[in-house]
Parts: C-alpha cells; structure tokens; sequence
C-alpha cells in the first residue's frame, strides 16, 4: 500500500502498465503541444503583449502624460480632458491614486502606441467589457501597440488593489469609426 | 557517520503505543504534535472561513454586507488565515505523521518541534492582531509601495521561521529512522508525497526570506525603496510555490485514504514518484504566472517559466490523475466489486466522509483547478484574466477543492486514528463532504465566470456608484456574484460543519480503547488488493481509463474555447 514501503525492494525496474504507459505519453504530447502554440501565437496571433519597457521617473512621467493631454485635448468631461491624438502620435496614459488619467479617445482600426505607468502604486489596467487587462507598475513605462476593432465607449477598471479608493478608480476610451472612409476597406471594413 | 553526530545530541527514548488498526508503533510526541498543529489549523480555519463568507457577502451586489474599509481589512484576513496559516499548520501535523507514524519512527527532537509550533501559533496570531488593527488592509500580497505595519511582515516571517524547523523535524526524522532501521526498503510512497512538499517548502520559505525580510526593514523605515515588479518576481516564487506544497501534500493525503480505505496500492512505485519528482524540478517555475501581463519580461523566459518547463509539473499532476483512480479502481476490483466499467465507483465507500473528500477533491482539483491553471498560466491567455475574479475563482478550485477538501477528509481519518475518538455525530460528517464540495465548486465556477465577464478581485463596489467615469458590467455579471454568495453560503455551512465535528470529538468524542468497529482497509481482503505492479495479474482498468478521456477532451475544449476569445479582442503586440 501506499502507506508501506515498496512491496519489492527493486520497484523501479517493475515494467509500466499499458494504461499508465499510454496516458503519460498523452499527456506529455499534450504539454509539448501546448508549450509549442504558445510560441506559434507569436507569429500566427495578434495578441501578443509587447515587453517594451523603460525605466522612468513618476514625476517625469506625469510631465509627459500632462503635455500629451494639453497638445490633443478635443473637450472636457467632468474636468477631465478628453484627448483625441492623430494617428501616428505617440498616446499616454497614468494611472494614480485613484483614476485613470485623460480620458482617450481613439479610431477604430488605427493602430497606436499607447504608453502605460503609475505615478505611485501598483495598478491594473483593466479594458472592459473587451477584457484586456494588464498590470501598471510605478516606475516602468509600459509600451503597447493596440488597435481598437470595436467602436463605442469602454471603461477602464483598476484591478490591482490600490487601497481604500481602489473600486472608484476608473478611466474611459472612447473608440470612433474612421471618419475618412476613403482610407480603404482593408482598414474601416471588415465585421 | 552516523545520524547522530550530523544531528547533534538527541535524546534516543521516545515513547510508543501500537496502533490497533494499522499495527503502526505511534510516537506519543509526534501524536501530541500532530494533534496540536491540527488542532491550530482548524482553528484558523474557523477564522478564515467565516472572514470568506463576509466577503463573499459583500460582493453579492444584492447584500453589500461590509463597508468597504472593513471589506479589504477582512479580505486580507481572509487570505492570511486559511491559504497560510489553516494549510501549513495541518501540512505540519501532515508531515510528523507521513515521517514518524508511517515509518514506525520516532520523532526527532521534539521539543525543536514544539518551538515551531510556538513560533507559528505567536506569528499567526500577530498577523491578526496587525490586520484587525486596521492599518495593514494590504491584501495577502502586500505589494510595495503599499505599506503595512512592520509587525504584519514580522508576523509573517516569525510564522516561517516555525514552519522552516517543522521542515527539519521532519527530514531530521527521515535520516534517523533510515539509521535506526526502522522501516525495510524504500520510504512508502505517502512518505515520498510528503517529502516533496518539504523540498518545496524550503525553496519557498527561502525565497519568503529574501522578499519579507527587505520589505521588513523598509517598513521600519531601514531601506527606502522596494523595486515593485523584483517585487512581485520573488514575492511570487513564495506565493506561488507554497501552493505548490499544498498539491504535494494533498496529492499525498490521496494515497493515503485511498490506501487506508479501500487497500489500494500504487499501480507502480516507478511512476508515481517519477510524478512526485516532477513537482520538485518545475513547479517553483510558476512565479512566472503572476507576471505574464507585467512590463519588460521577455516572451520566452515567460513561455519557459509559466508552462513548468514544457509542462512537466502539469504532466506529474495529469499522471497522479490516472494513478490514483486508477489505484481505487484496481483495489476495488480485487475487492469484488468487478461489474461493468464503473461499479467499482458506484459502491465505493461513499458514505464514509474520508473517502468522498477524497475522491470530491481529486475530480475538483483535476476538472476546476488544473484545466482553468493551465488556461489561465497561458502567456498570451492571461491577458484575458489577469487580476480579474477569475483569478480567485482558480485558486478556489485549486487550495480550496484540491487541498482543503483534501485535508477535511484525511482529518476524518485522524480523529480515530491520532486523536482516538470516536466521531460525534457520524451523520453530520457523512454529508459535509458533499456540502462543502458543492458550495466550493460553485464559488469557483461563478468566479471564473464573473472573471471571464471582468469583473476586478479585491474589489468592493462592482457598480461604481462613487465614481465620476461610471462603468456597468453586464448583468451576467451581477447574476454570476450573486450565484458566488449563495454557494458561499453553503460552503460556508459545509466549513462549520466540519469544524463543530472537529472540535465537538476532540473534546467529547467517546474515547476509543480498543475493539473498535472501524476496520482499515473498510473492504475485506482490501489488504491483499491488486498483484504486482505492471504484472498479468494487475486489472484493466476501463473505468479509469473513461474518465481521462473524459477530463483530456473537457481540457482541450476549455483550451481552445480560450483562445477563441483571445483572438476577438483588440490587436496589441
């Protein structure tokens, strides 16, 4: 049993029961496969999160965020501006105690480089309902490359708890369909 | 050299009383022990449970039991009690009874042992003390710069300390058993699952010790700056891997009732150590899980990482996941019960509260735990679930079904054979496994579902009423909460049961002497189960083999349903 010592003092030459024999060869395909379509989504799938990083001063990146939103504010919602960058523009976005901070406002189908960081504690960013969610760390500016393929309006949740405030820290992108149609079905068709 | 000289001077008495059952000598210190650090646990299991169901209260939208400062001071009370201080404190009495108990031994040095205890009972309580103080609301994970009192971080490692000389102990007791000749041949396999957990306990506990020790020294004011993402990379390898004791050690209480109760005998030695020695080279690995949506860690340090090394710790898992069954069935069996491809399960010993926590935690631990792991430890498919409901919902199946399920059903093994009284109320045990196991298994399943909706952990108001930029989730997501507060309930009802049939037979249990109608294996015959591993005369084994198939393809569908859902997000590379 296997609350006694090895029936046979030799146990490790027993020879291996069909079943078992079949089943760890499965599983162990299994493992490879999966271990391998992790590596094929690289380059067969478009989300993949990128790990550029920098190191950086919070108050350094707040200046950025701030001359970022002055330079592309379109408007102003509950005295938070709303910024609409060209595309092309590189996009910031901070995360403090407790919001997120400018409102976005996007196209859909254009890709942006969005940059990601907190001016004091951890910080989730937390894309919904499209579910995207990826952690914000004082100190590393995070860059990604998205591009939005719904329009509409999207929250952003903190899912890292931030303290006592941490369930009112929200933020928003708003996602607009392209207004130059001209720029090709490629881009603004599709679904 | 002997034992001895390595060990230093320890005292050669130890005094033994035979077990009726098993025929096992039983060092009475290693019984004190046991019944001590079991003893403990429960008690924080009390805790901890009660604190779960206020949060899951809470986060029933309809209910909102807590206000929200009081909902993260009891969240991370929570956290502390029942994933740290209820699983260690019954790994510790797990691991003096697989090494003295088991091995007819005497337990080395047991007053090392008992200042474990000391440091461990003096840290948990202080940990509690810290957080109902009310400054030290950090979440079990405490990430800098989020600060809580020292004495949280000092409770913290004082309860480490313990747990690192219970460690001790136990290889103390290994060494000089195999020098006093107490046992023939090789450890029993139970003994190995064990030893596992201790190796990894090592691992963890030191890599606690670089982290907590630091963060320790910031908190007094020593140090004045925490790196938060090297934070989270050897915080993790604590966190992670100390549950990965936990699947060591449950995966060996399975062993345990399967053979205590039905006779069952490992199909083969070779195998499921092989399974055992996986865990130990690539479990520690999953630090990595926690980080896969963090900035600047390169794609395939988080591939080799998060997958155990091309998943060979899932492989150990997935191979103790026929071998178990797979025991029962062959033990089974031989036991009569020969019918079809499943009779052998049908007229198992349902009844007996050991033995369907046993089993209710092998399938949960398989089906809840494991598949939603793998999905969720996936690099590209975290981005789906990171830090969201899901998260919890996991680990639920995982320390929650897996392990204390798991452990409630070997306690009901230790109240007669350590404790040596009889269970109160039978009635009451034969259906807490069920209880439990459902309201558990529905907390999982509901907070993987809010998660896979998006629904933030650790988060108080899921409908922004305080906030200027308001968010709604979707209405499945307040049904699923809801679903989550219910069957929180009837775990919770599930826990208090066990623990009032704990407490109600240590202190009341009639006392058993001897001539006592529990009979070990409960089958006749079970003893002589199954012949020789691997031999003509071992059984096939259809049942086992239906219900793989049935977990692989269940696997595979939930796999791919997850990369389905990946692929209809936004692009981000």
């Amino acid at each position: 049993m296997a609350i006694s010592p090895p029936e046979r003092r030799i146990w490790w030459n027993e020879p291996i029961e069909k079943v078992e024999l079949i089943w760890v060869i499965i599983a162990f395909l299994w493992g490879l496969f999966m271990f391998g379509f992790m590596i094929a989504w690289h380059f067969i799938g478009q989300q993949n999160l990128n790990k550029e990083a920098y190191r950086i001063d919070p108050s350094s990146y707040e200046a950025k965020v701030e001359a970022f939103a002055k330079k592309y504010q379109v408007r102003e919602e509950k005295s938070i501006p709303v910024v609409k960058p060209p595309p092309g523009v590189d996009v910031y976005l901070l995360g403090r105690l407790w919001q997120w901070w400018p409102i976005l406002e996007l196209e859909k189908g254009v890709s942006y480089r969005i940059h990601l960081s907190s001016i004091d504690w951890l910080h989730g960013f937390s894309l919904q309902p499209t579910n995207i969610n990826i952690e914000v760390h004082p100190g590393y500016e995070h860059v990604i490359t998205l591009t939005p393929t719904q329009s509409g309006e999207f929250g952003i949740v903190c899912n890292e708890f931030c303290g006592i405030g941490h369930h009112t820290m929200t933020g928003r992108i708003y996602v607009t369909e392209q207004k130059r149609a001209e720029a090709g079905p490629g881009l603004a068709g599709g679904r | 050299m002997t034992a001895e000289t390595i060990i230093g001077a320890v005292g050669k008495t130890a005094e033994f009383r035979t077990c009726q059952y098993t025929g096992l000598k039983v060092d009475i210190a290693a019984q004190q022990l046991i019944k001590a650090n079991a003893v403990a646990a429960v008690v924080f299991l009390a805790l901890g449970g009660l604190m779960g169901l206020l949060v899951a209260l809470t986060r029933w939208p309809a209910v909102h039991l807590l206000p929200a400062d009081w909902f993260y001071l009891v969240l991370t009370g929570h956290g502390a009690n029942v994933l740290l201080f209820w699983i260690i404190f019954f790994e510790i009495a797990v691991l003096y009874f697989a090494s003295a108990v088991l091995l007819n031994a005497r337990l080395v040095a047991p007053k090392f042992a008992w200042l474990g205890f000391a440091l461990m009972v003096v840290g948990a309580v202080l940990a509690n003390v810290a957080v109902l103080q009310g400054d030290s609301s950090v979440m079990f994970t405490s990430y800098p710069p989020m600060q809580a009192k020292s004495h949280f971080y000092l409770a913290l490692i004082l309860f480490a300390v313990g747990a690192l000389i219970g460690c001790a102990v136990f290889f103390a007791t290994l060494v000089v058993a195999k020098e006093e000749g107490t046992y023939q041949g090789s450890i029993p396999l139970v003994t190995f699952g064990a030893l596992t957990a201790a190796i990894i306990a090592v691992f963890t506990i030191a890599s606690g010790a670089i982290i907590l020790i630091p963060t320790w020294l910031w908190s007094l004011g020593l140090i004045s700056n925490i790196d938060t993402l090297l934070y989270r990379v050897v915080w993790w390898a604590m966190g992670h891997s100390s549950q990965q004791i936990n699947v060591s050690a449950h995966v060996a209480i399975w062993y345990l009732v399967a053979a205590l109760l039905v006779g069952a005998k490992p199909l083969n030695e070779k195998v499921s150590r092989t399974a055992f020695l996986m865990y130990i080279l690539f479990l520690q690995l999953a630090s990595a899980h926690h980080l896969l949506a963090d900035p600047g860690l390169d794609a395939s340090w988080k591939i080799v990482n998060t997958s155990y090394m091309m998943y060979l710790a899932v492989l150990g898992s997935m191979v103790h996941g026929l071998t178990v069954p797979g025991s029962i069935e062959a033990a089974q069996r031989r036991n009569g019960f020969n019918k079809g491809v499943f009779e052998w399960l049908r007229k198992a010993p349902w009844g007996h509260p050991a033995f369907a926590g046993m089993f209710f935690s092998l399938v949960m631990f398989g089906f809840i735990g494991g598949i939603s792991g793998v999905v969720l430890g996936t690099e590209q498919l975290n981005v789906l679930m990171h830090n969201t409901l899901y998260v919890p919902g996991h680990f639920h199946g995982t320390v929650v079904a897996g392990t204390t399920l798991a452990f409630m059903a070997a306690t009901y093994l230790v109240l007669p054979l350590i404790f040596q009284r009889e269970i109160v109320w039978p009635g009451l045990a034969k259906f807490q496994p069920y209880l439990f196991g459902i309201g558990v298994a529905g907390i999982s399943l509901f907070m993987m579902g809010a998660g896979t909706l998006g629904v933030a952990r650790r988060h108080w108001d899921i409908s922004f009423s305080d906030t200027d930029l308001s968010f709604a989730y979707s209405a499945g997501a307040y049904l699923m909460m809801g679903l989550n507060g219910l069957f929180a309930i009837l775990a919770f009802l599930g826990g208090g049961r066990f623990v009032v049939i704990v407490v109600g037979t240590a202190l009341f249990g009639q006392k058993i002497t001897g001539g006592h109608k529990l009979a070990f294996p409960l089958h006749a015959g079970g003893g002589t189960a199954v012949a020789h591993y691997g031999s003509r005369g071992t059984w096939k084994l259809p049942g086992t083999a239906v219900l793989v198939a049935l977990f692989f393809v269940s696997f595979a569908l939930y796999y791919f349903i997850n990369w389905k859902y990946l692929s209809e997000l936004w692009l981000f590379r």
